[in-house]
């Protein structure tokens, strides 16, 4: 390839598609570092992992739906049902119990996937009738606050790896898992061609519906993860509040990260980043004793900003 | 045309670079007013970009455009359009779901009291410029639901009603009837009187002779050459083109298929490649039967609508049948499936590479390795060694012009683009494959390429089923033809039957009962 040409402004804008959330979590970090006193406490950066790590997971499976044009309003619905369950099969043990989670998210998922992949239901309605029936049913299964003494689950929620939460190291594995998945695996070169472009991929005998279904299967077993994990870290089945608005903050992170909502292009690092750089922001901003509203506002500003850059590239 | 007047709009010396790519090398084009302009060239000749610079979707880095006597830059089309520049590009550019009369009259409402939109006036003057067009219809219905012919037509109609001062047409007949090329024609006449500027592009050098005054010839982003296009010869209009010499045009003919055709082969005891017995939809198709042999290159002839799109859809899956049933190597494939076809070894090159055949953001490597992707997994993961491998092979064999195997395929010519879908399926070994328009919209080099490939190709033992409305591609091309009229084959033509002229009188032929 010869030497690119732009001009310096599609330049600047180019570079800030593909590095601006890595250079804002850096900007940031080291704003904290100069001005923010105790931050670099290793307790501070736990609690922000910690925090941040259910968002992260969700994320991940948001990530893969917008790539193929979708969305999945359900995430946070699925994740009260996974609290629900939770709660109910714990008297088999922590394990059977994960899994029966697990598997409700994944039943969820194949409602969804199913309703946009066979039924052909657009998938902003579909995962907006999952969000408010999902949550419902969690409802019914766990009508109020349940606390709960299970050592194992406990665990899962506060122990550590060497020093790491085991949330923190579970999140970061999923987050090489999806990034393998979606570079490296036939899997995902068919995920993303076909949210660039469906008939195509269709004529060219790609699984289409097959690979959609799977897609929304993937993200509503890894909101049902991050259900679980939230309700061992809280040591209490909450299925009335847990997950609330988290699809917003999982769609956030995408966008931030540079995943246009259009499709065909999933960024899996940079959807942690723009995670991260959420987090951090509303760290920061609450540490040098800011309101929430303005952690909100500053948050339209970089999501703007973030839309701006992933605009679709100039057109030849 | 009045040679004295004064150009409407002039380009002097423009240049316009992409990364790796110099689009545009100084070129200059003088329109006048009331001249019907050809600009041709090879796709990748820099035609779009020209065009482009025209209407002011992009800014040259060098040299200036002079509009009505004073230079120019205009910001956005939109300024274009404002200064009197309109465009028709290949892709209709309108809204689906509206109307036809909302489509022809969007920002330009009539508006009754209170600024609400008078929808019986806006129906009747609808009608009224369609009419003018040779086009009736409804002008309620959504345009979707109307051919591409009367898309185009409505296309063309809102932008001369857009008080223009150069219309600029992209392969305006490409999805039009001959009847509806002949209005057309009429249309571009009546704005050459009212000394309206047209720049015409087109592959089409009947067209080019018929309608058009003067001629520009692009090669690699440079002007070849410029002038009357009626004292320039056919045979080196061509060699303008493709830059090559013009005895090498005249002897190796307008298409690069071999002469000689294969006759019918002895085909006791073998069995097709693949056979449809009796494709029905409603509206559609009407018992389609179609068979072509291993080493078989069978036409498919017919008018706009005739059905021949639609038949190799059915073949493939990815239209849905009311009836009928497609057999592959004496083998009933299941039927709806893309996936199954494609697994039995029939693949399907479709008509509009934009919207069915390529991944446009996706990378040429991409694009080229999806269809082949399983074979080229193991345990679901992808080899990029193999992948590369393949890539290379079929970059070199069909000569693919790319910046680098990573290059988004959106940023290749067109003629690149159908390259790399014939490498899709090429890489997956197909035993049928249907070519759906495969050298429209492309240039004339790699037109040649894809007809002496497709030559090749049926010469290795693979069945091959052509669509095209270029009935001289079809001639050359076929060994065997099929004629179809709404949705049921009305002839077939083989041997030395195999001409032009026997084509149309088929499709007349049948005609003609109907009428009586």
């Amino acid at each position: 390839m010869a030497e690119a040409v732009a001009p310096p402004g599609r330049r600047v804008l180019a570079w800030a598609q593909e590095y601006g959330v890595y250079a804002a979590v850096g900007v940031l970090l080291l704003f904290n570092v100069l001005f923010t006193p105790h931050f670099l406490d290793v307790a501070n950066f736990r609690t922000q992992l910690v925090q941040v790590a259910p968002i992260v997971i969700v994320s991940l499976g948001m990530a893969l739906v917008i790539g193929t044009q979708g969305i999945d309003l359900s995430v946070g619905s699925v994740m009260s049902l996974a609290a629900a369950l939770v709660a109910l099969y714990l008297g088999y043990g922590a394990w059977p119990a994960l899994l029966v989670a697990l598997a409700g998210g994944a039943v969820a998922g194949t409602a969804g996937g199913a309703l946009v992949a066979y039924v052909g239901v657009q998938p902003i309605v579909a995962t907006l009738a999952l969000l408010v029936g999902v949550r419902g049913l969690a409802n019914v299964l766990v009508p109020q606050l349940v606390e709960f003494r299970n050592p194992d689950l406990i665990a899962l929620g506060s122990a550590s790896l060497s020093g790491v939460p085991v949330i923190v190291v579970i999140a970061a594995v999923l987050t090489l898992l999806m990034a393998f998945l979606v570079r490296r695996t036939t899997f995902g070169r068919q995920v993303v061609a076909i949210g660039g472009n469906r008939a195509a991929s269709e004529l060219s005998g790609l699984p289409v519906r097959r690979v959609l279904l799977l897609v929304y299967v993937i993200s509503g077993v890894l909101a049902a993860l991050a259900g679980v994990l939230a309700t061992a870290r809280l040591q209490a089945s909450d299925p009335t509040s847990l997950g609330l608005f988290i699809e917003l903050s999982a769609i956030t992170a995408v966008v931030v990260g540079g995943t246009p909502l259009s499709g065909g292009r999933i960024r899996v690092l940079s959807t942690v980043m723009g995670a991260l750089l959420m987090q951090l922001l509303s760290a920061t901003l609450i540490k040098h004793n800011l309101p929430q509203s303005w952690t909100q506002i500053v948050q339209a500003v970089i999501i703007l900003a973030a839309v701006y850059a992933t605009r679709e590239r100039g057109t030849r | 045309m009045s040679q004295s007047a004064a150009p409407v709009l002039e380009a002097r010396q423009i240049s316009k670079r992409f990364p790796g790519v110099v689009a545009l090398d100084g070129v200059s084009l003088a329109l006048l007013p009331g001249e019907v302009h050809a600009l041709v060239g090879e796709n990748g000749a820099g035609k779009s970009t020209l065009i482009k610079v025209f209407t002011g979707v992009h800014r040259p880095d060098g040299g200036e455009l002079i509009y009505n006597g004073s230079p120019t830059a205009f910001g956005t089309p939109l300024d274009a359009q404002r200064a009197g520049i309109s465009t028709i590009y290949q892709e209709v550019n309108l809204v689906p779901m509206m109307s036809v009369a909302r489509n022809l009259m969007l920002g330009r409402e009539p508006r009754g009291r209170l600024g609400v939109i008078d929808t019986a006036r806006m129906y009747g003057e609808a009608e009224r410029i369609l009419a003018g067009y040779g086009v009736v219809t409804d002008v309620r219905r959504p345009l979707r639901t109307l051919g591409m012919g009367v898309q185009q037509m409505v296309a063309l109609a809102r932008a001369v009603a857009i008080d223009a001062r150069v219309v600029i047409m992209d392969e305006p007949t490409s999805s039009l009837e001959p009847r509806e090329v002949e209005t057309l024609f009429s249309v571009i006449r009546k704005l050459k009187d009212d000394g309206i500027a047209v720049v015409y592009v087109s592959h089409r050098l009947d067209e080019l002779y018929e309608v058009c005054d003067r001629v520009t010839v692009l090669r690699d982003g440079r002007v070849a050459h410029t002038g009357p296009l009626a004292e320039l010869e056919r045979l080196k209009l061509i060699a303008l083109m493709l830059g090559r010499d013009l005895d090498e045009v005249r002897t190796g003919g307008l298409t690069r298929f071999s002469r000689d055709r294969r006759q019918a082969r002895d085909r006791d005891g073998a069995q097709p490649a693949v056979r449809a017995e009796g494709l029905t939809r409603r509206q559609v198709l009407r018992g389609v039967d179609v068979s072509v042999w291993p080493g078989e290159v069978v036409g498919l002839g017919g008018l706009l609508g005739a059905g021949r799109s639609e038949t190799a859809k059915g073949i493939v899956g990815a239209l849905p049948l009311d009836a009928g049933r497609v057999v592959v190597a004496g083998r009933p494939l299941r039927t709806g499936s893309t996936t199954a076809a494609i697994r039995a070894g029939v693949s399907l090159l479709p008509e509009d590479r934009k919207a069915e055949g390529i991944i446009p953001a996706l990378s040429v490597r991409e694009n080229i390795a999806l269809a082949a992707l399983p074979s080229l997994s193991r345990a679901g993961v992808v080899s990029d060694a193999k992948i590369d491998k393949i890539v290379d092979v079929f970059m070199r064999r069909l000569r693919i012009k790319a910046a680098s195997p990573d290059q988004p395929v959106q940023e290749l010519s067109g003629g690149n683009q159908q390259k790399v879908l014939l490498a899709r399926w090429l890489a997956i070994r197909p035993k049928i494959l249907l070519l759906d328009e495969p050298t429209r919209g492309i240039d004339v080099g790699a037109k040649a390429e894809v007809q002496a490939l497709v030559d090749e190709l049926a010469e290795e033992g693979l069945g091959v089923l052509l669509i095209s409305s270029d009935l001289e591609e079809l001639v050359e091309g076929a060994d065997r033809i099929l004629v179809l009229r709404e949705g049921e084959v009305v002839g077939e033509l083989s041997g030395d039957d195999v001409t032009e002229d026997k084509i149309m009188a088929s499709i007349a032929e049948r005609g003609a009962e109907s009428d009586g």
